[in-house]
């Protein structure tokens, strides 16, 4: 019963995350707002000292400026859950108004293994599911990923819950589980709003499912069970909030969606923020303008992959959707954070089932995509000072990556003790080299940017020439990417069913 | 794969760098400062930091060497006044040196996995054997728990043994002995596994096709003679002060955590003869309160390092334990003579440290892994030895767990032990192509566990009375491990003498 294999992927994993638990946190020893990992202790404290109704309204005794809740409510009741059990392990970590900035060993240490458990409980079941019984390349890279670790477990998020939530609901999906997929992608939703990056080709995917049954019936009867699912999930969601009111329940939506905020918070490697340093567009146009240009512009851009998927639903054109779709939204829309990348990482993870372990994508445009949205988050982890794990995590992940095939082929099959094909092996084509060499040539780029960032400080004139200068160089590799993975979606690839794996 | 295996496991070891260090970090600080700023002649003299010079000179070079670059990255951690200096810039240059060392470890690494194609008595063959030798002894948990956590430069000292056992695999006996002497001039504690290299190399080496050869004799010695010259050449004129330094016999029986041998099973014995003899014996049994023991709180259970006084079992002087310890060496030696050949060398050279481990004289936990490591080698080439393999490093493993005792580190030793426990399964039973454990023995393994949640959770629950008895839970770790450690080590040696 026991998966050796799961088993030693998860523990290394649990090796790497637990690391880099043991650098700061954001916000650590900067009063008096701190960061995310003060955020979360404080919707622990009010969730459990609180009423209901009061989370999400700014009263006496819930400042909402100081990082009031602004995520659904599956969040809400995690931080709950979370802090009762940190009331009773130490009850200052949680005291209304006085824990404000508590900053403790035992209380680091208890909110970090916080993050451990989540993804013990959610995460790794989260993969074990998509992957099946033998271990995959994609187990093993949703299991190192660095960006995810490094965000999760130095900076202090909990993105391992909703990601992971999302993973199952792709797996479910796709092996047309769609009442379960639903239900775990409007959980998802429900816990971090940022999953409506996801929702596009889930909705196309499935409405195109349905379009191709076999009768008029079955194809209303599949639209309707999903629809009240998805209903029904919400609806289990915000029902205490429905109960308490209207008032409370919009008080709930204004805060999950504020619109009143500004276009892009300090640097992003998303379009807009590169197009500013040359087209002022604060100054040209104002927010109402902004919003629609940043609207019209994701849906226009998000059709072409969508629709694809609504014409032939199958589960690669799904999965590169959700790559495409993903990486749209990053890069055109309102109120992008850099940490938003990994809802991009990961689908481009999970293309590594569909697609041929031996095509473009796995060998060359993956590692260069990840390692770059590693990089694109390096001001956000410097800022933190997490500048050494981040690169001891991501040089890791690029050595596993680079002997992917021994560590994945080794563990399933007991025969098979040679490394290499029989069959003869094709010298590389022109544009293959061409692209090996582009991706070193970036990356060496990529390293030195980050060098200077570290030791070169800007001149006076340009404070932020880092940066926007990793900002940038990110967001054009980003749009090249976009390039990449639409042309990859709509060729003729061979396709890898992965329907057939075993549960 | 050498040079990738190794960068990966420097990565992860950097991860780890804000981890808990014992004094052992200020020991080598102190060391660094006292290489850079005295001269030779004061080295093992200077005595400001308790933490006094007491390796051989071949470290002390080392700790000069390493001091050349540590100026660099903070000259203030070599200001031997600076007791206790630990900036950032310090911890980093430290553990960057322990990680970067650790290199030779990988390079002898590699040569004993390269080598080991030359031995003819090898049953398994293949890359998942070479695979198996190298990235367990690379991984191995108790190494990275106790050089990258606890802190010691373990990795680079065992490199030089690893090197040496390669040398011998491939018939390069002088190559070997230089390794060797090199490594007793850098740390004299493997002069316990001393034995087997003299007879190995007496038998295999001088008796050249069963003729004795005096010239190869005389080059042995003239190698050994000149790297102990070159050693201790520049310390001529204080001898008697470095082998006091060298030596310090005022320890005790047993380290403050006993490690999971033979005395400490003695201890206990006693201990519990002692409180039988109390019910029964009434006043007949004197037992020393806690004046009679200079003022010092408890008795030997209290975990402080002293010397031990037994009660009813004879009490044992440090003589003592080297004779027994050589007497449980004689066997293995006498079989190597009879058939040397490099596999029963590695076989000796490890039951002459385990032996050394379960019978020395304030013996170190950390000891362990004089034994772990050369099995590693040992466990690619039969099933039995696979077995005791995995039975001697899981439990060895699990004896180091007090060493790192803070919160923090609880789940950084779990989960290294239990990642690096599953891989050596899982490698081992590729190489092999059968299960290794019988039922028992895995049960045996997974009763650590509940040592574990007992030691490190339930006892801190107890009521008072019970819980202040603060040794219990270090208690626990030595008696299970030394049951595992000690029983192998009888199955271990009954199949090398039947081979």
């Amino acid at each position: 019963m026991l998966n050796v294999d799961y088993a030693l992927l998860f523990s290394v994993s649990l090796i790497l995350r637990y690391g880099v638990s043991l650098w700061p946190y954001s916000g650590e020893g900067k009063p008096p707002m701190h960061g995310d990992y003060e955020a979360q202790r404080h919707w622990q404290e009010i969730t459990i000292n609180l009423p209901l109704d009061q989370w999400y309204n700014h009263t006496q005794d819930n400042d909402l400026l100081y990082w009031g809740l602004d995520y659904p409510p599956l969040t809400a009741y995690h931080s709950y859950l979370v802090g009762q059990v940190a009331h009773r392990v130490n009850s200052s970590f949680t005291e209304l108004h006085q824990s404000r900035g508590i900053e403790s060993p035992d209380h680091k240490l208890f909110m970090r293994l916080s993050v451990i458990v989540a993804d013990l409980l959610i995460l790794f079941p989260a993969i074990r599911f998509f992957c099946g019984s033998s271990l995959s390349a994609t187990a093993l890279l949703l299991a190192i990923y660095p960006g995810l670790i490094l965000i999760d477990h130095g900076h202090f998020q909990y993105n391992g819950i909703s990601l992971g939530l999302f993973v199952i609901s792709v797996a479910a999906v796709i092996r047309n589980c769609d009442v379960l997929g639903s239900i775990a992608f409007c959980l998802a939703l429900n816990y971090k709003q940022m999953e409506l990056y996801h929702a596009l080709p889930f909705f196309f995917y499935l409405l195109g499912k349905c379009l191709h049954q076999p009768s008029f019936l079955r194809k209303i009867s599949k639209l309707f069970v999903i629809g009240v699912s998805v209903i029904g999930t919400f609806v289990a969601v915000w029902l205490p909030f429905f109960l308490a009111g209207p008032y409370t329940t919009l008080q709930v939506v204004r805060r999950i969606f504020p619109v009143d905020r500004g276009l892009y918070e300090d640097k992003v490697a998303n379009f807009w923020c590169t197009i500013d340093i040359i087209f002022k567009l604060k100054q040209n146009l104002d927010t109402s303008q902004i919003g629609l240009l940043c609207i019209a512009a994701t849906l226009l851009l998000s059709l072409p992959s969508n629709l694809h998927v609504l014409r032939y639903p199958t589960p690669r054109n799904f999965v590169m959707s959700l790559l495409n779709t993903s990486l749209v939204f990053f890069l055109f829309s309102f109120h992008v954070h850099e940490k938003t990348i990994l809802l991009v990482a990961i689908p481009a993870i999970l293309a590594t089932s569909v697609l041929d372990k031996k095509s473009a994508f796995q060998r060359y445009w993956l590692p260069w995509f990840l390692i770059l949205t590693v990089f694109s988050m390096v001001p956000l982890l410097v800022k933190d000072g997490l500048l050494l794990p981040t690169i001891a995590s991501t040089v890791f992940f690029c050595i596993m990556y680079g002997n992917l095939d021994q560590m994945v082929s080794t563990s399933s099959s007991p025969l098979n003790e040679r490394m290499s094909s029989p069959l003869p092996v094709e010298p590389n084509s022109f544009w293959i080299q061409l692209l090996g060499f582009s991706q070193v040539v970036s990356l060496c780029g990529a390293c030195l940017l980050t060098l200077l960032h570290e030791v070169y400080p800007p001149p006076a004139r340009y404070p932020y020439l880092w940066p926007t200068l990793i900002c940038a160089y990110s967001s054009l590799h980003f749009l090249l990417f976009l390039l990449a993975f639409h042309v990859i979606q709509f060729s003729s690839g061979v396709t890898v069913s992965i329907s057939k794996k075993k549960l | 794969m050498l040079i990738a295996g190794f960068l990966a496991l420097a990565c992860v070891k950097l991860l780890y760098l804000p981890s808990y260090k014992s004094t052992d970090f200020e020991v080598h600080r102190n060391w660094l400062a006292i290489t850079s700023s005295l001269g030779v002649q004061s080295w093992y003299h200077e005595a400001t930091s308790q933490w006094t010079l007491d390796y051989p000179p071949f470290f002390a070079w080392f700790e000069f060497a390493l001091s050349k670059v540590a100026v660099h990255f903070d000259p203030e951690m070599l200001v031997i006044k600076n007791l206790g200096y630990s900036s950032d810039k310090t911890i980093l240059f430290q553990r960057l040196s322990v990680i970067v060392t650790d290199f030779v470890f990988a390079v002898g690494a590699w040569t004993c996995m390269k080598n080991m194609h030359n031995l003819k008595s090898v049953q398994a063959r293949g890359p998942s054997r070479d695979a198996a030798i190298y990235t367990l002894l690379l991984t191995n948990a108790g190494l990275f728990m106790v050089d990258h956590i606890h802190f010691q430069y373990n990795g680079f000292l065992f490199g030089f043994l690893l090197l040496s056992i390669g040398a011998m695999m491939q018939e390069q006996y002088l190559l070997g002995s230089l390794w060797f002497c090199v490594l007793l001039n850098l740390k004299h504690i493997y002069m316990y596994i001393a034995p087997a290299y003299f007879i190995f190399l007496l038998r295999a080496y001088c008796f050249n096709n069963s003729a004795f050869s005096i010239t190869r004799l005389v080059k042995l010695g003239s190698l050994v003679i000149l790297t102990f010259v070159v050693s201790f050449g520049p310390f001529v004129n204080q001898i008697p002060q470095v082998i006091s330094r060298l030596f310090p016999f005022k320890r005790g029986l047993c380290h403050a955590y006993w490690a999971p041998n033979f005395w400490a099973v003695y201890n206990l014995v006693d201990k519990a003869l002692t409180i039988i003899g109390k019910k029964f014996g009434g006043d007949m049994i004197k037992i020393p309160t806690a004046t009679d023991l200079n003022g010092t709180q408890a008795s030997m259970t209290g975990g402080l390092v002293q010397d031990i006084e037994h009660i009813v079992l004879p009490s044992v002087p440090p003589l003592a334990t080297f004779i027994i310890t050589f007497l449980f060496m004689v066997p293995c030696l006498i079989k190597l003579w009879r058939r040397p050949n490099s596999v029963n060398f590695m076989r000796s050279l490890t039951l002459c440290g385990w032996s050394s481990f379960l019978f020395g004289w304030h013996v170190h936990e950390k000891a362990v892994l004089i034994m772990i490591l050369p099995m590693t080698l040992l466990a690619v080439i039969s099933r039995k030895e696979a077995k005791y393999f995995l039975l001697l490093a899981i439990t060895g493993h699990f004896s180091l767990f007090p060493l790192l005792f803070p919160h923090q580190e609880l789940y950084t030793k779990m989960f290294l032990h239990i990642a690096w426990a599953f891989l050596a399964v899982k490698m081992l039973k590729k190489v092999h192509k059968c299960d290794l454990l019988t039922l028992a023995e895995k049960i045996y393994l997974l009763a650590s566990v509940i040592i574990f949640i007992y030691s490190e959770f339930i006892h801190f629950y107890l009521p008072p009375h019970l819980a202040k008895y603060e040794f219990l839970p270090l208690l626990a770790y030595s008696l299970y491990s030394a049951l595992g450690v000690i029983s192998t080590y009888v199955r271990f040696y009954k199949f090398f003498l039947s081979q």
